[in-house]
Parts: structure tokens; sequence; C-alpha cells
């Protein structure tokens, strides 16, 4: 495995890179600005941090008022308490009079680990992806986290940024550019094409590369703007390879996996496995342990790429 | 026309607030749907701000050193759309299209469509919140505009009014000031009845805030209650107007039902015939 790097340290450094760039970015956060790593804004721009306390619900319609205000608010949880405990907020302040508001969470995911099934946000995006407008984009590392939280800072309208607690491989190196609404093609292949976002990227490149080995050739896409998702790059992966595997760390129902069917269904039927988490809530362990017991791993990939490929029409 | 407080007296008003009165009735009317009792309590309250306390510009609905007056309690859309058609953001001819498929009026508040609307609502308990945010962002602009919030009484139920009220006084907010048209009534029936919120001003006196209780339909009262709100420094103001829902039509005052149902074309032709 490479160098690994926190979603989270990049996230709180870029909004503090920001802050000295912008005077109208403004960041709120509820209670949580030392797992957010709100706090580097926090300490250096006081009069521009909003504190809300334990109030997610108030934190989003301020931010909604801030935005139309013309301030570029940033405001932070945990993803379960945002859009979970403010989906109305989100719903009615933000996405319907489409402000310019930055919902960013951590802790995404089983990875929070040990704090158990009601800190482990897995319908997150499900509820994200309803909303119209609102743009999502679940980065694959920590640089692609740096210039997406970027990107949503000069890009006008609703959008919502999903990180997760675990320092993560590096996907990237400082050469990369992320290129918002396009997915990024990680590698070249023709029997299969496998689509992940997330902590399950650099675990798709692997699976891929092991794949390799055993003579099957698969593509790898970063579908990290998850919506609006990139139909061209999701048609060609079905036209081209003829299989589609999805992975990410959420319900199957939703998510990357549905967003995904969803596109394939309309334009390309195709064979689509999904590497997700099936209609159940997790439990209490170790991030390791759960993505194993849930298959989200390299081995469940490999083994989601040769199921699909018994199901692909040659 | 009102870019400066302008001097109406409080007979020129009580003549701009039946037409309020007959405009909310006729376009309800109109609509076969909507909900007038919480409109017409709230019109002195609406036209005190609009046509007295307000700096506003109706040729210019964007002017950043404009008041605002956030509507949180959605639903009363009509009070606010008379409003700002009488002070000149659109014709009043528009009134009519209310809730009609290509209006600008949407049945509850939105701020993309309709000139003048600062907030879309129609969940309630959200609007303090909202101006919470647009105070701040006059505080870091180091703007001096005034954010008036209306919230209704059952929406006082809503726990995120309690988030937002403690936040506006932790914030010290004084370029904030809520009313609540205090009119007794929700859906289901009495408040006090539902969900008991007394007592009510010194919740708001716990939270933090300065809190004056007045007769909403007052314009005496409520032009007083303003400029007390603006004198008031470090910390948010409360205007409880204890007031009448469906005010000013004697079928519909204190009468529940007229919560969320249209007058029929005869009971609008009744009403109109009280407002002369
Ligand atoms: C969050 C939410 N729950 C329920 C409703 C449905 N609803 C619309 S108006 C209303 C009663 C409001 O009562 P009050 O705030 O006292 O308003 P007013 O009497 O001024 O009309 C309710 C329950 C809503 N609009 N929003
Ligand atoms: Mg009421």
């Amino acid at each position: 495995m490479g160098r690994t790097a926190s979603f989270r340290e990049a996230y709180g450094k870029t909004l503090l890179d920001l802050g000295k760039e912008n005077p109208d970015i403004v960041v709120l956060d509820a209670d949580l600005s030392h797992s957010t790593m709100t706090y580097y804004f926090a300490d250096q721009f006081p009069e521009r941090f909003f504190n809300c306390g334990i109030a997610e619900q108030n934190m989003v319609s301020i931010a909604a008022g801030l935005a139309i205000s013309g301030k570029i608010p940033f405001a932070s949880t945990f993803a379960v308490f945002a859009p979970g405990r403010c989906f109305d907020q989100i719903r009615v302040s933000v996405a319907q009079p489409h402000l310019n508001v930055k919902i960013v969470t951590t802790h995404s995911g089983l990875t929070v680990g040990e704090d158990g099934a009601s800190h482990q946000a897995i319908e997150d995006l499900s509820l994200m992806s309803s909303l119209p407008g609102f743009t999502i984009i679940v980065p694959a590392d920590a640089i692609e986290t740096a210039q997406a939280v970027r990107t949503a800072a000069t890009n006008k309208g609703p959008f919502y940024i999903r990180l997760c607690r675990p320092e993560g491989t590096l996907v990237y190196d400082e050469k990369y550019r992320f290129n918002l609404g396009k997915a990024n093609v990680l590698k070249a292949g023709s029997d299969a094409t496998i689509i992940a976002i997330g902590l399950l990227v650099a675990p798709a490149i692997e699976a891929a590369e092991n794949l390799e080995r055993q003579g099957v050739d698969c593509r790898v896409l970063n579908m990290s703007t998850l919506k609006p998702i990139d139909e061209t790059a999701i048609n060609q992966a079905a036209m081209e390879t003829g299989a589609i595997v999805t992975a990410e760390e959420h319900l199957e129902h939703g998510g990357l996996g549905s967003a995904v069917a969803n596109v394939v269904a309309k334009n390309y039927p195709v064979p689509v496995e999904m590497v997700a988490l099936k209609n159940t809530y997790a439990r209490s362990g170790k991030p390791a342990e759960l993505l194993e017991k849930y298959g989200l791993t390299t081995k469940g990939i490999e083994q989601a790429v040769r199921r699909v490929l018994e199901r692909k029409i040659c | 026309m009102n870019t400066e407080t302008v001097s109406l007296s409080v007979t020129e008003l009580q003549t701009i607030a039946k037409k309020l009165r007959r405009d909310i009735v006729t376009m309800i009317g109109k609509a076969g749907s909507g909900h007038p009792g919480g409109s017409l309590s709230a019109v002195e309250i609406v036209t005190a701000l609009y046509f007295k306390v307000m700096r506003h510009k109706p040729d210019d609905p964007h002017w950043s050193e404009r008041d605002r007056f956030v509507l949180s309690k959605g639903h009363s859309a009509p009070v606010l759309y008379s409003a700002l058609a009488e002070s000149g953001y659109f014709p009043t001819g528009e009134l009519p299209t209310l809730r009609k498929f290509g209006s600008s009026l949407q049945g509850h508040t939105d701020c993309n469509c309709t000139p003048g609307v600062e907030m879309s609502a129609g969940s309630l308990g959200q609007g303090l919140s909202f101006s919470i945010g647009i105070a701040l962002a006059g505080r870091l602009n180091k703007q001096n505009y005034h954010v008036y919030t209306l919230l209704g009484d059952g929406e006082c139920e809503e726990g995120q009014v309690w988030e937002a009220a403690m936040a506006a006084a932790h914030f010290k907010i004084d370029t904030l000031t809520a009313i609540v048209d205090k009119n007794g009534l929700q859906i289901d029936g009495w408040t006090k009845d539902i969900m008991n919120t007394e007592p009510f001003a010194e919740k708001w006196q716990a939270f933090g805030w300065h809190t004056i209780e007045i007769d909403g339909h007052n314009f005496n009262q409520l032009i007083g209650a303003f400029e007390q709100a603006k004198t008031i420094k470090g910390k948010p103001t409360v205007i409880i107007a204890h007031t009448i829902k469906g005010k000013g039509i004697s079928f519909m005052e204190n009468n529940v039902d007229f919560h969320g149902k249209a007058p029929n074309p005869a009971q609008v032709e009744q009403a109109l015939k009280e407002l002369t």
C-alpha cells in the first residue's frame, strides 16, 4: 500500500487557505470542529466562524441566510447528522432556492468503526442525491479532497462533499487536476469497468492490478462527482467493456450503484454488480473488520468482477 | 418610494391595512385554496413594516442596504404578496394569479419566483435561523440593515425556533427583531390545547431576548415596539404581538376553520362588504 493521508486534514487546511484568499468564505460547525477540522479556520478567522452548538438544523438554515446574503458558507458535521438531522432544512432552505451552501461532512460510511450503527452514515448519499440541483462529490483521497473543496468554493450552487474519518491511500499526486463532473480514468481496460468512489477507489485499483495478472483487463474509473454523474464515461464503459462493477461505502440503494445502474439501464444495458452494503446496518468494530465483513475490499471487488464477467453477454 | 421611513399617519396605515385585507380575501377566494387566517392576523404587523418602519426600495428589490423581512410562516404568503404589490414590487394585477400554474406567486413563498420575497419557506421553524445568517452577513459586511422575522405562535412549537433563539442571543445579534403573530390558533385548534407554549414571553426572556408584548392590531403600539427594538443593543428583540386569527372578517375571526380554507364566492362578497 502506498502513502496515506487524511481527508479531513486536507479539508481543514484547504478551508484555511480559502479563508486567506477570500473574505466571503465563512464556516459553520456543530460542536465537532476538532473532528471535521474546521478548527484551523476557526482559530485563524474567529469572526468568520460560527459554532452553532449541537443544533444542526439551525446551522443549515443559518448557512442558507449567509449564502443568500453573498457569503460562501461551509457547514460541517458528521455525515450522519447532515443530512440525517437536518434533511428538511437542506431541502427547503438550501436545495429549493438553490443557494450557495457547501455542506462538507466527515466520518461517513462504515469506517467510523467502533462508534457503531448510529454513527455510520450509509444513507447520506441516497438522501443527498435525491435533491435536485445539488452537486455531490466523494473524493478518493486527500489530494482530491483539497481540490474538490476549492472547486466547491468557486462554483455557485449547493454542494455536498463526503469525507471519511480514517486516512486513505493516496491515489493521486500533486499533479492531479480534479475535473468537476468528469470521471477520472485510473486504468484503461476492456474486459470490465470498476467504478468506485471514496475509500473504495484505492482497493478498486488494487483489484484491477490483481486481475490483470490473472489475464482480466479492467478499466477503473473514479466517479468522484457522484452528481451530476458522468453519463458519457458510463456509456463508454458499458459499450466498450460490456460489464460494470460499482464500489462504495454506502448502501447499494440510492448511492453510486443506483446512479450507475440508472444510466446503464437507460442507455446501454449491461450487467452491473454492486459492492456496497445490502439493506443492512452494521455494528461496532474496527474499520477493517467491518469492510471485510461486508466485502468492501479489494477481494470483494475482484469477486464482483468475476461474477459480472460470468453474466457478461459476449 | 420607501427608501426612507415614510411619514404616513395611523389613519393612512389603517386604510392600507384594509386594502391588504381585501387583497388577501380576494386572491385566496380566486385561488380556491390558501390560508386566510394567519394572513389576516398579520396585516397590521406587515403594513407597519412595509409602509412605515423598513427601509426598502420596491424598484430595487436587491438593494444591499435594504431592511429584510423574512416570512418564516410561509403559508401566510398572501399578506406578504399584497404588501409587496401595494408598495410597488410588482403590479397588484398579479395578485389574482396566486397559486395558479405559471404565476410568480407560489402557494408558499419562493425567493426565486417573487421580487421582494427574501426566503423560500413552507416548512415551519426555519426562518429565524435563516434570519440569523442574514444578520451575521450584515455584521461581517459592516452593513446596518435590520432583519424582521415573522413567526407563527404554533410555529414556535418547532425545536429549531429555540435553537435559533439560543443562537441569536449567543451571537448577540441586535439587528434582528422577531415578531410572533400570537393569534392563539394553529391547525388542530388552540395552541394552549395542542401544545402549550406558555409561559411564552418568559421563555424568550430566559433565552436572552429583549421581549415586548403588544396588541398586534394597534399601529401605535407596533411602531413603538419597532422603534424600541432598534434601540436595544447586544441582544435580539422579540415582539409578541397579540392578534386575532382571521381579523377583520366576522365569520373568520377566531375561527380555526379558516386557517387553511378559502372563502367561497359568497363569503368573499360578504367579507368585502365588511371591509369597506
Ligand atoms: C414543519 C411543518 N409542519 C407542519 C406544517 C403544516 N402547517 C402549516 S400551517 C400550520 C399551523 C401554523 O400555526 P401558526 O404558526 O400559529 O400560524 P398562524 O396561526 O399564524 O397561521 C401547520 C401545522 C408545516 N407547514 N411545516
Ligand atoms: Mg397561530
